[in-house]
Formats: C-alpha cells, sequence, structure tokens
C-alpha cells in the first residue's frame, strides 16, 4: 500500500521533482485549511452561498471576476518573477528546461485567458449596465455561467501544476509539439480542457453584454449618447463573438487528436498542422483587441473626468473602436509571416497590420486633444492613463515595424517582438485594468484606495516596466530567441538579461505595495459619501456607492452625452433622485445555484478528459446536461422588490426625491 | 584660465566622440547581429528596418512631446493661467491631419515592405548571374541536418558556404515545426513536418555565423545552435573535398537515430542516402511552396506538379498526382542544383 501511494505520489503528485512542489501543495494545503476555517470560525458559510455563489447580481459576478483576475495576476507574475529569475545569469540551472518550458506556458495562458479576460469582465460586469441605465444584464443566469465556468476552468488550469504537470508546449501550442507523440503528459490536456471551458463562459458573455447594450438602454439613451467605456464593450464584445469560436473549434479538434485518436493536425496520416496555426490565430489576434479595447474605453472614461472636459472627437473615437475591431479579423497571418505563405499573402497582412495603426493613432490624438485646454487632475486612474500614452506609442511602434513582413523575418520569435508585446499588453491592457480598477473601486466597495500607497506602486511598477523590458528589444537585435531556458555566456547578452530581471522584481515590489494598498484602504481608505468621488460625467456617478441591488429605483430618462456632468452644470441632480410615488415594485432575477453547479460539472468533465477518465468526463457532461435541463423547466426564476422596500431602501440612501 | 581650458574640453570632447564611436562600432558589431548584416538579404532587411523605424518616429515623437507639454501646461494647480475650454470638443481639420498623417505614412511603408516582400522571394539581385548552391536543411529534435545535393555531402549542427553565392536553403521539419535562422545574413524562415520552404540566403564577407533555431520545439531547444561558416569558393570546395574523403556516410540506420531527440555536437558525412530529404517531406505530407525551385532551373521543373500551402495531403486525388511526381523526384533529387 505504500508503495502503491509512493507510486501515486511519483506520478500525479510529482513529489519527486524537489522543493517547489512541496511548497507549493503545503501553501495550497495551509491556505486551504485557512479559509475554510475563517469562514466556519465567523459563521460566513451561509453569506458565502447566499450572496455570493449563488448571485446574479452583475456587480457582485463583477467584483468575483476582479478579485480572479488579480489573484492571477499574482500567479502569472509570479511566474514571470521564476522565468526572469533563470535568465539572470547565462548556463543558470535555478530551473530546469523541463520547468523553465511548464512556466512560460502557463505564464502566458494565465496572463491572457485567465488575467486579462476575467479583468475586462469585471469592469464589463461594474460598469456597463450602470453606464446605461440598467438594472442587470440581458441574460443574468447566463452571466453567472459565465463567471463560473471561468471560475472552475482557471482553478483546473491552475491544479496542473500540482497535479498531473503543467502544460509545457506554450501558450500557443502548436501541433506537433503538442500532439501526443511529442508531449505525452496530462499538462497539455489542461490547457486544452481548461480554454475550451473558459471559452464557453467568454462566448456567452459576448452576447451577453451585446444584448444588454443593444436592448436595455435607458429611454432616450441614443447610440450615439453612450459612454465610450460602454462603445469599448460592444466593439470587443463584437470581436468574441466572432473569435472565439475559432479557439473553440482549434483546441476541440487537437482535444480529438489527443484523446481519442484522430488526425486533424498530426505530422501523419493527412494532418496539418498548419491548420491549427491558422485558426489559433483567427482567434489570438482579435483576441489581443478584445482585451485592449476595453482599455481604451477605460481611458477615455478617465481622460475625460480628471481633465474636466469633454472627449474630444467622440464620433472619431466610435469609429476607430469599430474599425479597430474589423481590422483584427484581417491581420492573423502576421503571425506567422516566416511560415512561407507567399509574398501576395505576407504583403496583404503586412499592410493590414499597419492600418490598425490609424484609427489607434487617432485615438491617441484624441486623448491629447481631450486633455489640451483642460484642467488635469493627478489621480491614479490619471496617471495610469498617462503612463499608458508613452508606453503604448513605443509599444504601437515597434508593433508597425514588426508588420513590415520581411523585417519580421529578422524579429520573428525574438526578444523584440518580447518586448513589443508585453508593450502593448501591459502598457495597454494591464495599465488600463489597473486604471479602471482605481476609477470604479469606490463605486464596487463604497471608498477610495489610498492614493500615497498607489503612488509608490504606480512609480515601482511603471520605471521597473522600462527596466525590464527596453533591454529586451536590444537583446532581440542581438539574436536572443524567445523561450530558451538558458543561453551561453559569451553571446554579449549577460548584462541586458541582468538588468531586465532586475526590472522584472522592481515590477513586483510595484505589485506588492498595490496589495498592500488595497489591505490598508480596506480599513483607512477615504470613503466615499456622495456616490461620485472624482466629480465624474456618466450616468453610475449618479448612484450611490456602491449601488442599490436594483441599481435605479426609476430609471433615469437620457438626453445628452455625458448625462451627469450636463445635469451637475445646470443644477438639475434632483431630477435623478426617484420620487416615492413613481417607484413601482422592481422585477429581478431570483439568485440559483445552479450555474455553481454547472460550473463544477464541466470540472468534473475537464478533470476526466484531462486523465483520459472517459466515464467520469462524460459523467461531468451529463451533469451539464441535467443543469440544462432543469433550468428548461425552471418557471419561477424571478420576483419583484416590493415598493416599500425601495423607498426604504432609496430613504436610508437619502436619495429620496 | 578660458585658454586652458579649452584645449581640455576640446581633448576631452574628442575623447567622447571616441569613447561613443567605439561604443556603436563594437554596439552594433557582432553582437548586434540584426544591425550588423553579412550579406545582401540581411542588408535589404535593415533598410526596412531603420525606414520604418524613421516613419514610425514621425508620428511617435510628436506624440511624446504633445503628451509631456499638454500634461505640464494644463496640470490643474491653483494659478494656472492657460486656457480652460471644457466643452471644446470637435475639430475636423485637426482631425483630418491625425487621420490623414498616419494613413501617407502607412501607404509609403506600405508600399516599401511589399517591394521588399517580392524581392526577397528571388535571388538577391547582385549576384543574378552566379549559379545558387542548394542546401537541404532538416530540423529535428534537436539538431540540424543539412544536405547538399549539388556536392553530395552533409553536416549536422553547422553549415559551409562560399562567400558571393546565392544560397537556396530548403527547409523541412522532422520533428515539430522549427525556425531556421542566421541573423548576420537575414531573416528566418520555418522548417515544417511534410512541406518544404526555400529562403534564399547570401554571404558576401567571410565568416563564422551565429544561427538558432526559432521556434520552441520542447526540452532540448535552447541548445539548437549551429554555425554557418562562409568562406571563399576555393576554400569551400577544399572542405567539401575533404568532407567527402574523411568523414563517414550517414546511412539510412544514421539518420533514424539522428530523429531521436537528443542534443549533439557538430558532425559530417560524405554521403546520404539519396532521397532522403524530399522522402521526409512526402512521408509527412508533401506539400511544396508555391512555385518552389522552379526558377533555379532544375531538372524536376517540368515534373514538378506544385502544390500550394495549406491545400491538399497525403490523402487526396491531388496527393496521388503529387505521389508520382515524387518519385520523379526522389530519384533526381540529389541533382537537383548540378546544372
Amino acid at each position: 500500500m505504500p508503495s502503491g501511494f509512493m507510486q501515486f505520489a511519483d506520478k500525479y503528485l510529482m513529489w519527486k521533482e524537489g522543493p517547489m512542489i512541496w511548497g507549493s501543495d503545503v501553501a495550497i494545503l495551509l491556505v486551504s485549511i485557512g479559509i475554510v476555517f475563517a469562514l466556519t470560525y465567523f459563521h460566513k458559510w451561509k453569506w458565502l452561498w447566499r450572496e455570493w455563489i449563488t448571485t446574479v447580481d452583475h456587480k457582485k459576478i463583477g467584483i468575483m471576476y476582479l478579485i480572479c483576475a488579480l489573484l492571477m495576476l499574482f500567479r502569472g507574475g509570479a511566474d514571470a518573477e521564476l522565468l526572469r529569475t533563470q535568465l539572470a545569469i547565462p548556463n543558470n540551472h535555478f530551473l530546469s528546461a523541463e520547468h523553465y518550458d511548464q512556466i512560460f506556458t502557463t505564464h502566458g495562458t494565465i496572463m491572457i485567458l485567465f488575467m486579462a479576460m476575467p479583468f475586462i469582465f469585471a469592469l464589463f460586469n461594474i460598469v456597463v449596465p450602470l453606464q446605461i441605465g440598467a438594472r442587470d444584464v440581458a441574460f443574468p443566469y447566463l452571466n453567472a455561467i459565465s463567471f463560473w465556468l471561468f471560475f472552475f476552468a482557471a482553478m483546473l488550469f491552475n491544479l496542473s501544476f500540482v497535479f498531473g504537470g503543467s502544460p509545457d508546449a506554450s501558450w500557443v501550442s502548436y501541433p506537433p509539439l503538442s500532439e501526443l507523440g511529442f508531449d505525452p503528459g496530462p499538462g497539455e490536456n489542461y490547457y486544452l480542457l481548461a480554454l475550451q471551458i473558459t471559452g464557453i463562459g467568454s462566448i456567452a458573455t459576448g452576447i451577453n453584454f451585446l444584448a444588454t447594450i443593444f436592448k436595455m438602454r435607458a429611454p432616450g439613451m441614443k447610440l450615439m449618447h453612450m459612454p465610450l467605456f460602454t462603445w469599448s464593450t460592444v466593439a470587443a464584445c463584437v470581436v468574441i463573438i466572432f473569435a472565439f469560436p475559432a479557439l473553440a473549434i482549434a483546441i476541440a479538434l487537437l482535444t480529438l487528436d489527443r484523446i481519442f485518436g484522430t488526425h486533424f493536425f498530426t505530422i501523419l496520416h493527412g494532418g496539418n498542422p498548419m491548420m491549427f496555426v491558422n485558426l489559433f490565430w483567427v482567434w489570438g489576434h482579435p483576441e489581443v483587441y478584445i482585451v485592449v479595447l476595453p482599455a481604451f474605453g477605460v481611458y477615455s472614461e478617465v481622460v475625460a473626468t480628471f481633465a474636466r472636459k469633454r472627449i474630444f472627437g467622440y464620433s472619431s473615437m466610435v469609429a476607430s473602436l469599430m474599425l479597430i475591431s474589423v481590422i483584427s479579423y484581417f491581420v492573423w497571418a502576421h503571425h506567422f509571416f516566416t511560415m512561407g505563405a507567399g509574398a501576395d499573402v505576407n504583403t496583404f497582412f503586412a499592410v493590414a497590420s499597419m492600418l490598425v495603426g490609424i484609427p489607434t493613432g487617432v485615438k491617441v490624438f484624441n486623448w491629447l486633444f481631450t486633455m489640451y485646454r483642460g484642467r488635469i487632475r493627478m489621480t491614479l486612474p490619471m496617471l495610469w492613463t498617462i503612463a499608458f500614452v508613452p508606453c503604448f506609442a513605443i509599444g504601437g511602434a515597434t508593433g508597425i515595424m514588426l508588420a513590415a513582413a520581411p523585417a519580421d523575418y529578422q524579429y520573428h520569435n525574438s526578444y523584440f517582438l518580447i518586448a513589443h508585446f508585453h508593450q502593448v499588453l501591459i502598457g495597454g491592457v494591464v495599465f488600463g485594468m489597473l486604471a479602471g480598477m482605481y476609477y470604479w473601486w469606490p463605486k464596487m466597495f463604497g471608498f477610495k484606495l489610498d492614493e500615497r500607497l498607489g503612488r509608490w506602486a504606480f512609480w515601482f511598477f511603471n520605471i521597473g516596466f522600462y527596466v525590464c523590458f527596453m533591454p529586451q528589444y536590444a537583446l532581440g537585435f542581438m539574436g536572443m530567441q524567445r523561450r530558451m531556458y538558458t543561453y551561453p555566456a559569451d553571446m554579449g547578452w549577460n548584462t541586458l538579461n541582468l538588468i531586465s530581471t532586475i526590472g522584472a522584481y522592481i515590477m513586483a515590489i510595484g505589485f506588492v505595495f498595490i496589495v498592500i494598498q488595497v489591505l490598508y484602504s480596506v480599513k483607512y481608505g477615504e470613503r466615499d459619501l456622495t456616490g461620485d468621488p472624482w466629480d465624474g460625467r456618466t450616468l453610475e456617478w449618479s448612484l450611490p456607492s456602491p449601488a442599490p441591488h436594483y441599481n435605479f429605483a426609476v430609471i433615469p430618462t437620457v438626453t445628452s452625452r455625458d448625462v451627469w456632468w450636463e445635469l451637475k452644470e445646470q443644477g438639475r441632480t434632483d431630477e435623478l433622485k426617484p420620487k416615492a410615488e413613481d417607484i413601482k415594485p422592481i422585477h429581478m432575477p431570483k439568485n440559483s445555484a445552479r450555474p455553481f453547479l454547472m460550473g463544477l460539472a464541466f470540472f468534473v468533465a475537464g478533470f476526466g478528459f484531462v486523465f483520459d477518465l472517459l466515464w467520469l468526463g462524460f459523467l461531468g457532461l451529463a451533469g451539464v446536461v441535467a443543469c440544462l435541463i432543469a433550468r428548461a423547466l425552471e418557471y419561477n426564476d424571478d420576483y419583484h422588490i416590493p415598493v416599500h422596500e425601495v423607498v426604504e431602501t432609496e430613504a436610508t440612501l437619502g436619495r429620496l426625491g | 584660465m578660458k585658454t586652458g581650458h579649452s584645449p581640455r574640453r576640446a581633448k576631452s570632447l574628442t575623447f567622447l566622440s571616441a569613447a561613443l564611436l567605439v561604443l556603436f562600432a563594437t554596439g552594433c558589431g557582432r553582437q548586434y547581429m540584426v544591425l550588423d548584416p553579412a550579406g545582401p538579404v540581411g542588408r535589404e532587411e535593415l533598410h526596412l528596418i531603420v525606414m520604418s523605424a524613421i516613419l514610425v518616429g514621425i508620428v511617435i515623437i510628436p506624440v511624446l512631446i504633445l503628451l509631456f507639454y499638454i500634461v505640464w501646461r494644463y496640470r490643474d494647480k491653483p494659478g494656472n493661467t492657460a486656457p480652460y475650454t471644457p466643452k471644446w470638443s470637435e475639430s475636423k481639420g485637426l482631425e483630418v491631419v491625425w487621420w490623414g498623417i498616419p494613413i501617407v505614412i502607412v501607404g509609403v511603408l506600405g508600399a516599401f515592405t511589399a517591394k521588399t516582400t517580392f524581392a526577397l522571394t528571388k535571388p538577391p539581385a547582385e549576384s543574378a548571374d552566379v549559379t545558387p548552391i542548394t542546401i537541404q536543411v532538416t530540423s529535428l529534435d534537436w539538431k540540424w541536418l543539412f544536405q547538399y545535393p549539388g556536392q553530395g555531402i552533409a553536416t549536422a549542427n553547422y553549415a559551409a558556404i562560399p562567400t558571393g553565392v546565392p544560397i537556396q536553403f530548403e527547409l523541412t521539419s522532422d520533428a515539430p515545426m522549427n525556425s531556421f535562422w542566421v541573423p548576420q545574413l537575414g531573416g528566418q524562415e520555418y522548417t515544417m513536418p511534410g512541406m518544404a520552404m526555400r529562403l534564399w540566403l547570401e554571404a558576401d564577407k567571410a565568416g563564422t555565423y551565429y544561427g538558432h533555431g526559432a521556434n520552441f520545439t520542447g526540452a532540448g531547444f535552447a541548445h539548437m545552435d549551429f554555425n554557418v561558416i562562409a568562406t571563399s569558393d576555393s576554400n569551400f570546395q577544399a572542405w567539401v573535398k575533404q568532407v567527402k574523403a574523411s568523414s563517414p556516410a550517414l546511412t539510412k540506420a544514421g539518420y533514424a537515430q539522428l530523429k531521436q531527440p537528443s542534443v549533439i555536437g557538430t558532425k559530417s558525412y560524405s554521403s546520404f542516402p539519396p532521397g532522403l530529404f524530399n522522402g521526409t517531406i512526402w512521408a509527412d505530407g508533401g506539400q511544396y511552396m508555391p512555385n518552389m525551385m522552379s526558377q533555379t532551373g532544375s531538372p524536376l521543373k517540368a515534373g514538378l506538379n506544385t502544390n500550394s500551402m495549406g491545400v491538399g495531403s497525403g490523402d487526396s486525388m491531388s496527393g496521388m498526382s503529387n505521389m508520382t511526381n515524387m518519385s520523379a523526384m526522389s530519384s533526381t533529387g540529389t541533382s537537383s542544383s548540378q546544372k
């Protein structure tokens, strides 16, 4: 029996791999025990179940997305620090090749799919219904399903680290490297199943928010009255709906190859790996626009608010968002200019890729001219927005350089490329998400995040960023390729790599400051009693912070852009305060445990297929089907909040007009 | 005092500029391989890199200056007298400017890109009258096999080439896809299982040029470096003779062993099994880049029915017709560029 256990421990728990695994096991165990203990000790189980796990409230779902995104930022960031530590000096043996390969794979996958995606979904959820004057999203139940699919997919993906082994074929997972013949372990299965599950949730979110924005705007709010964050959500959702199915197909076929022995992408038996590469990037490139478009939306809100000025060139801003989302489908082949597609194809995709720079450049100029002749307040959201401009400008410039196909023959897969995409993804997406988090934090929680600690975080993170990534452009020109776990000492790469690693550590300090800032502010942060801490312009700032469960006691009528700002200017803010006689019973969706259970069923199915336990896989899928059937037979899924309850809540908030 | 300072300042200035020059010279020397090309292909790509950097600079430098100016000038502090126009939010004129300028720049850069892209599919124009040499490259786990069909020899993890001669690298992989990159000679091209790709490179200076796989292929990937040694034509011929005389032959069994995942040093082979390269491509799918091998005047030109990328595979009817062509190729494959 003990020998049986040791075999299991070696094969699945990977205990022979040493202290890093043991440490993680202990940490996971302690944290789990701690959470269970705390929930029991403070009698919070019921609260957790009623208020969070079964909730269909967009605000709470948004907060859960945000917490997960920050946790995943920590995980992906820890991966990054390990990678940079390994590369600090040549011929390093801090990590083995196998471990390095696993860690860069999980770093990339987590940062894109389990950090950036939930971060944008967090903001969609928290902001969009409030900005358009809605009480929830169009399909609140589906919204909860999306979240739990993401949550359990992230769990499944992270489980690989301590159970069975992480994927190691990189986040793009090109076959044939990712086929069974070259990559037999369960790691790659984890990647495929986790992405499949979270991808289903993402498609549903795209549909949900598009429907919400098109169907549930407050009366009077025309499309061209919508705040730009809402517009950016439209653009991102359109891209999600068209791009994510391509990923779903690509990884479904690869899963069939690995689990059921088909030959879609194998080398032999007529498989074609090139097909996967195409499908992957048909999703993969639009994906980076999916995550950056909402960041553009955040910048637009933040710039206008903190320059105290109307956004410059609103129509151009809308047009450029939509143009980017359309052009994003015509650029995917620039990820493989070097795969011999031919000069004509390469030229087409090169020029298309450069075209993206035009609407993006227009946006930058419009942000600049929003600040021009404004009054710029240097709050945390504004600091991150201002830091975004030079970072993204340089990243965009190197992007255009990369788009010139023959030049790309020299950059492809080199550190020049690594520096470029980190610059646009961190400078564009992460800066934007942090700006958005700081900006809407009071709306979510009713207090501001501490300014002083936030500035420390800002400067550490920014300086660390340039120290980390600028040397990597030079390393690219020096011929250093990505995904090398080590390098010889005589290439002249040593100094720049060491500098880059130091930069990564400085960024980590910045992240630690954000953590301290959040913890400190929970207790000492400035409370927001007005609901409008930044002197905002859009509808969400007309509500108390945090907004009541039903958001708007009476749905407002909107007659212009920046409606809250206009009302403030004209001294008509009282018009948005509900009058007791106008309040009617509010129709709301009921909480449900089923989205959570369905996520759990998907998790079981995913876990089964990862380990080729088909019975368990199909059992999980049966659970999914059972949830679907139960939902189809459910008739009693809504309720009305009675008038007196709404009146009471509004009165307590001091808002009754 | 003043006159005493001047020469010293001049001296330190000379020193400074000399130091900068040294820094620049070494900085853009071998270490910065991409910026120090040793052949026409790398140079053409460097031109495009420089051109694109200048063009994007035209946009981003004003952006950076504008940003710092605007943020400083319009910051919210008591007593700031800069104008404040909270409702000013439209200007057709300005917007035409910043829609227009990027369009012009993309137009210019796009034109140069197109020109270079098409140019690089052909042998370098400088040596158009020189007969090219073909080297067939196979990436394996985790090593590079170079076959010289014209010379009848093969090497692993290094390749010798004559200077001033266009080299047609035919690329494939008998392992996960990799990318063949010799930065000082020029940009890379993927090696893909079941496909034949082509990359033209040329060295015009003798030297040893670092090369490396550029696409991740698993645990041994970091060790997939190789050197390309460019020498004069006579040295190259001497080297070929020496390899033929003193190295072992690469047998089918030897190739099967090479295919096993491992990291090895450099190897030389006096011969290789006929049709090995094309046989490998065919076994894995048999796709050829459009017009591949038709421009060097290869004797295969008539027989080879090229199959465009991404369509067709071993199971289809077109595959059958390729199969016929394939056998023709295998028999003559070893002499494909002896002309």
